[in-house]
């Protein structure tokens, strides 16, 4: 398209282009294969206003530097895998937008409370199986699929009582801001909690007691002090510290 | 032992010491807080028996609270079988400690053994 | 190998109160004031066996315990009392599901139920009146 044909079809569009910026990316770099040192990277990119961190990490990765370690996989804050910690708090980076930040110069390093694998990317293998050790799924020996056996039925009331917490990504974000996971490597953790109560408050379920059971011990539920971090970061207003707080009821004798 | 049970017997501690403390600053401020902290009347707090039970009630739910509430602090800033269990039992042992010795006290001056 | 192992953020993290408002603000003084208040405790009793010593030790005890940096002393305790007890009550009440909202379907842009106007009003509330006490001590202590 010519230069004349392009002005035609914005103008034609009605679509205003926002003037590009720049922007300076800060990005943690770590390689255990290679040597134990971490250090940042800085580049510069330009951004609109509708770029996210994640899409700006992309731009670096496809043209200043294709070797940066990133999960990603949905850009639309459904998959859970671009958790990282930018400016210092834990974030999706295709949910965070740059010119919302507010700031000349972005900090991107990992989530923190998470082993590192490389650069951005980190494991999950702990809160997968804290989430598993909360036996995240309708316990009940009345099943569904057995022949001869009823429907479970539940009124829109019965939802609302869990639907929020079902919500939950595992994108890990509640994790990395619990200032108990900051120094307690055994603590069960927000999301496996919130989680927990998800099931409890499900109206098909009967694991209530062998859940309090498993989250009554020295690094269980009352190592929450309802901070509230972790729901100031979640992404999809699980709000796990509210989850918490209402299984502990239970075991505190306010709820039955 | 559970625990939701050490955490309701923190909850529990911190509520009855609420009052009691309560009742403990008043005596201060009702008598004037200089005249009150006088020899005198120190002894005459101590030898009212019903303030000296006071005083020993202060002593251990004060105790149970704040050592659990630092063996909670502490559990939560390392972690390991050996370091837990130093920290659980440490702070047992330092409760007991204070509360004999803060009993000591309270016995000997309201028997009038000063 | 720390970052390998974890990447924890520590104690550095965890009693960093700027990022997440003011309810991990309160977290942190809950902490620091439940360790001030064990401190001063165990002080506490250890002062007061001075009374075995009779009356000069008694006395003595007082001349060192009845001065303006000892009042100070005890203002930042009244404080430190009067803000762990009304913000462990806010505290207790959410451990117990109490005042920390209602599960819903959550709409965009998320705030969360459990931080509310009642949570925020309770930790400022627990600060101002930390700091009234403080006054009040000060008052009583350097009016006599």
């Amino acid at each position: 398209m010519t230069s004349e044909g392009l002005q035609i079809s914005k103008e034609e569009s009605g679509i205003i282009v926002s003037p590009t910026k720049t922007i300076t990316l800060r990005i943690f770099r770590y390689n255990p294969k290679i040597n134990n040192e971490s250090k940042f990277d800085e580049f510069k990119i330009p951004y609109q206003r509708w770029t996210t961190v994640l899409d700006a990490i992309l731009e670096v990765k496809k043209h200043l530097d294709h070797s940066i370690a990133v999960r990603y996989s949905c850009r639309q804050a459904s998959c859970g895998s671009c958790g990282m910690k930018i400016n210092g708090r834990p974030a999706l980076a295709c949910f965070t937008k740059i010119s919302e930040l507010n700031s000349d110069v972005i900090t991107i390093e990992p989530m923190n409370n998470f082993p590192i694998i490389r650069d951005l990317a980190v494991g999950f293998e702990r809160m997968f199986s804290t989430h598993k050790k909360i036996k995240p799924y309708i316990i009940n020996e009345e099943s569904e699929i057995n022949p001869g056996t009823k429907e479970f039925l539940q009124t829109p009331e019965d939802v609302e009582k869990y639907i929020q917490f079902s919500s939950c990504i595992k994108c890990g974000l509640c994790n990395s801001a619990c200032p108990t996971m900051a120094t307690d490597s055994s603590f069960v953790g927000p999301q496996a909690l919130a989680q927990a109560y998800r099931y409890v408050a499900d109206n098909r379920d009967k694991g209530k007691d062998d859940r309090l059971k498993i989250i009554d011990d020295s690094h269980g539920i009352f190592r929450c002090h309802f901070a509230g971090s972790c729901s100031q970061v979640c992404p999809k207003g699980v709000d796990p510290a509210m989850g918490i707080q209402l299984l502990r009821g239970y075991l505190l004798g306010f709820r039955d | 032992m559970r625990e939701s049970v050490i955490m309701k017997i923190h909850y529990g501690t911190a509520l009855a010491s609420v009052a009691l403390v309560a009742v403990h600053i008043l005596f201060r401020l009702t008598q004037g807080f200089a005249e009150s902290l006088q020899y005198e009347s120190v002894i005459a707090n101590y030898e009212f028996l019903p303030y000296a039970g006071m005083l020993e009630i202060i002593l251990i739910l004060l105790s149970i609270h704040g050592f659990n509430g630092l063996r909670v602090i502490l559990l939560e800033l390392k972690q390991g079988p050996t370091f837990e269990k130093s920290v659980s039992y440490g702070c047992i042992a330092a409760m007991a400690l204070i509360i004999l010795y803060g009993s000591r006290t309270i016995f000997m001056t309201s028997m009038g053994m000063v | 190998m720390a970052k390998v192992d974890e990447n924890k953020e520590g104690i550095k993290g965890m009693v960093n109160p700027t990022r997440y408002g003011i309810e991990r603000f309160a977290y942190l003084l809950m902490r620091l004031t439940g360790l001030g208040l064990l401190a001063y405790f165990v002080a506490h009793i250890y002062e007061t066996s001075n009374i075995l010593r009779g009356k000069v030790g008694w006395q003595e005890f007082l001349a060192i315990t009845q001065t303006p940096e000892g009042h100070i002393i005890l203002a930042i305790v009244i404080g430190m009392s009067v803000f762990h007890t009304v913000n462990g009550i806010r505290v207790m009440l959410g451990h117990g599901g109490i005042g920390v909202g209602k599960p819903a379907r959550p709409d965009y842009p998320y705030a969360p139920q459990s931080q509310n106007a009642r949570h925020k009003i309770a930790i400022y509330s627990s600060i101002v009146l930390a700091a009234l006490a403080m006054m009040y001590g000060l008052a009583v202590m350097f009016g006599e």
